[in-house]
């Protein structure tokens, strides 16, 4: 039993936090809520030059053959920066996807696993794909099936999300237009790994979201000021931001044992993930009301930052599972 | 990362799950609240030591085995799971016993650590007075130096097992003028010194688990000081840690009721006659959610203890713990409690009682958590302040 990171592993997630700080600051996030692909201009490309895109890719398809475990620290920091990157539906769903199911798809791997082909995913529980508009193909499911299908084959229609930057699309396809890439029960199995996959990684973003709240929510109750006191040391600030702290605490680690289930393929890998998620979306709607209560008004302004995590959690805590869809896998896992 | 457990781990995990499977005794002692049950839970403390399991992190000259954080955490969870009883030890060893290891002269250690390993001197917590609870800096009862001697004279209340306890571990105001934390001594003594008389008070459940004790010019040597006369605060805090941390609560004692309200759940589910209905599917949605929190703080102590092993320090994140398991404590009973419906407000020797009384005991003695080892209230200020930095 060593529950902890390598040093490897939080060197990598530092190196990607000092990143982000710096090249992914609430003024960069906003101007991606406002141009017209919703991103980043030049991010995609260092993120797949930092080895963050083809993590879990096999070396020979270009990748670094790494696991969960060595991702689920750096999707926690992307999420702390509210990064606008399809991060987990590319290179926590789609590569692995892809990796495990490449036959018919080899050259389509080698191509995401550079992030040269990006790809959307759409699955049950997440039928709008994110940034489908400039995915160059998708990951559909029909039935049991997943196949990949070229986006120029596909109708999309916009669907604008509370997150100005999560550029959503519904999508009107037919099997005909695409490549089927997994059937029967391979593609069963194909579309619980993807989801059990984007689950966690919207976990970890989760943690990562709360965790930026309360820093920030801290960093604002420490400096305003009213009734002659900064409203931080006032005992009922203090306690929403104790449980606020407490949610976040206690749903991290769950997070990283679902990672290292998934990672591992242990058999008790869909109950770990649902409790990491349904613990971690918990966390992050608490953390939202709280941080957004100790704010006052200006939290609750288009101008101040907070609604930039806050939108993002409000998203994610639905996304791949809410909390009430994992409490009922947990608890049929356990027999009740 | 590894979440396996080694070799080693698993042999030592089977080996505490042999000898308790043997050991624990069926049925369930009385209540270590009343004068029999608490010699009843002092007999089993001195077959667990004779068995080399009642302070498995202690170094073997004090009776232990020099057990690893894990291992601890191993055995834990296997004496609960094995459902082992209440430890009545607790107060010395998972409180006293560290800071005695840290602050404690070799007389002290060596006179006091076998005796509290092995049951034949069982501790209470005397800090709480009647005007100093949550606000412990505000204690009043005073030891005057009389030479090599002290004489006390004062009162300390809601005193944990201070009924039936051999000896005490107290803060008294060794210098009259100074104020709040400072000015205090710890001090160890017997419960039969001279001039310290006891009253027993019933506790929520109406057993005389707790008591007051008063001291009239009673007498203590210079010896039984902990840590330095004047430095009672600072040995306070150690003890506070870990009654708060790691060593008072660990995750076993919250994972085995947790997964004992799940089969709960489903013998009842079994059993429920068709008129009663099915059990509501919110109670399905809870016993889950227990589950799920008992596994986190379960989570959270190893990665923690995987922290502590690699030179890292138990701070004021402890508060962050005693508030999770005993909200988690109440909360694993109040969903017991409603599962059973009507025979949940039933004692134990009633004819129709489930599982002899256990889950509406438990539910009393989990009331109590929010409120012993600083309220959770101080705690949260503790986290906000302390781990958060927000101003005081």
């Amino acid at each position: 039993m060593q529950f902890a990171f390598t040093e490897d592993q939080v060197l990598f997630r530092d190196t990607v936090r000092d990143f982000l700080a710096n090249e992914c600051k609430p003024e960069v996030v906003r101007a991606a809520w406002e141009n017209d692909f919703g991103r980043i201009p030049g991010m995609w490309q260092q993120l797949c030059d930092m080895g963050v895109i083809g993590l879990l890719a096999p070396e020979a398809a270009g990748g670094f053959g790494m696991s969960e475990l060595d991702l689920v620290s750096l999707l926690e920091e992307a999420g702390r920066a509210a990064l606008p990157e399809p991060i987990v539906e590319h290179a926590a769903v789609a590569v692995p996807l892809l990796r495990d199911h490449h036959v018919h798809a080899d050259e389509w791997l080698s191509r995401a696993a550079s992030g040269e082909a990006l790809l959307g995913v759409g699955l049950a529980q997440s039928p709008y794909v994110l940034y489908a508009d400039q995915a160059e193909a998708l990951l559909l499911a029909h039935g049991d099936d997943v196949y990949l299908v070229p986006r120029t084959a596909v109708t999309l229609t916009a669907q604008r999300a509370v997150d100005f930057s999560r550029r959503l699309f519904s999508v009107q396809w037919s099997t005909g237009d695409g490549m089927r890439i997994a059937r029967g029960d391979d593609g069963r199995q194909a579309q619980a790994d993807a989801f059990n996959r984007g689950a966690l990684g919207a976990s970890a973003q989760l943690i990562g979201l709360a965790q930026q709240m309360i820093d920030v929510t801290v960093d604002y109750v420490g400096q305003r000021e009213q009734f002659g006191k900064v409203v931080g040391s006032f005992q009922a600030v203090k306690h929403h931001m104790s449980n606020a702290l407490l949610a976040v605490e206690f749903a991290r680690p769950m997070v990283y044992v679902a990672a290292y289930a998934v990672a591992n393929a242990t058999p008790h890998r869909d109950r770990e993930v649902s409790v990491a998620k349904a613990m971690a979306s918990d966390a992050a709607d608490r953390v939202c009301r709280l941080a957004l209560q100790c704010h006052g008004a200006i939290g609750y302004t288009f101008e101040y930052d907070l609604h930039l995590w806050m939108k993002r959690a409000w998203a994610l805590s639905t996304a791949w599972g809410d909390a009430p869809f994992h409490h009922d896998r947990v608890a049929t896992a356990l027999g009740l | 990362m590894d979440l396996t457990f080694t070799d080693a781990e698993e042999a030592f995990r089977h080996e505490a799950r042999t000898w308790l499977k043997a050991n624990v005794p069926k049925p369930r002692l009385k209540s270590f609240d009343t004068a029999v049950g608490f010699e009843e839970h002092r007999v089993w403390e001195k077959q667990l030591f004779a068995g080399g399991w009642a302070v498995v992190t202690w170094p073997k000259l004090y009776g232990g085995r020099d057990c690893s954080l894990v291992e601890w955490l191993i055995f834990e969870e296997e004496y609960y799971a094995a459902g082992g009883p209440f430890r009545i030890s607790a107060n010395g060893v998972t409180l006293l016993g560290p800071t005695l290891f840290e602050f404690g002269t070799q007389e002290q250690k060596d006179r006091f650590l076998p005796k509290m390993a092995s049951g034949e001197e069982l501790w209470a917590q005397g800090w709480s007075e009647p005007n100093a609870g949550s606000d412990l800096a505000g204690i009043k009862t005073k030891a005057i130096r009389d030479g090599e001697w002290f004489v006390v004279n004062g009162q300390k209340t809601w005193t944990t097992r201070g009924a039936f306890a051999d000896w005490l571990f107290c803060i008294f105001r060794t210098d009259p003028e100074a104020e709040r934390h400072r000015g205090l001594t710890y001090f160890l003594l017997p419960v039969d010194t001279p001039g310290v008389t006891r009253r027993e008070v019933g506790r929520l459940d109406g057993e005389p688990g707790f008591c007051e004790v008063f001291f009239e010019d009673a007498r203590v040597h210079e010896s039984a000081i902990l840590g330095g006369e004047g430095r009672g605060w600072n040995v306070a805090m150690a003890t506070a840690s870990s009654e708060r941390g790691l060593n008072l609560r660990s995750p076993g004692r919250f994972a085995a009721p947790a997964q004992r309200v799940v089969e709960l759940y489903q013998r009842l589910s079994a059993t429920r006659d068709e008129s009663a209905g099915d059990l509501h599917p919110s109670l399905r949605t809870q016993v889950a959610r227990n589950w799920m929190y008992a596994q986190a703080y379960r989570w959270y102590t190893y990665y923690t203890a995987a922290r502590l092993m690699g030179g890292g320090q138990m701070g004021p994140e402890a508060s962050l713990m005693k508030i999770f398991w005993s909200e988690l404590d109440v909360d694993i009973h109040a969903t017991a409690l409603r599962l059973l419906g009507a025979q949940g407000e039933l004692m134990g020797d009633a004819p129709d009682a489930v599982d002899g009384g256990e889950w509406l005991d438990g539910y009393n003695f989990a009331l109590a958590g929010p409120i012993y080892a600083g309220t959770n209230e101080i705690q949260r200020n503790i986290i906000a302040e302390r781990v958060l930095g927000l101003p005081r």
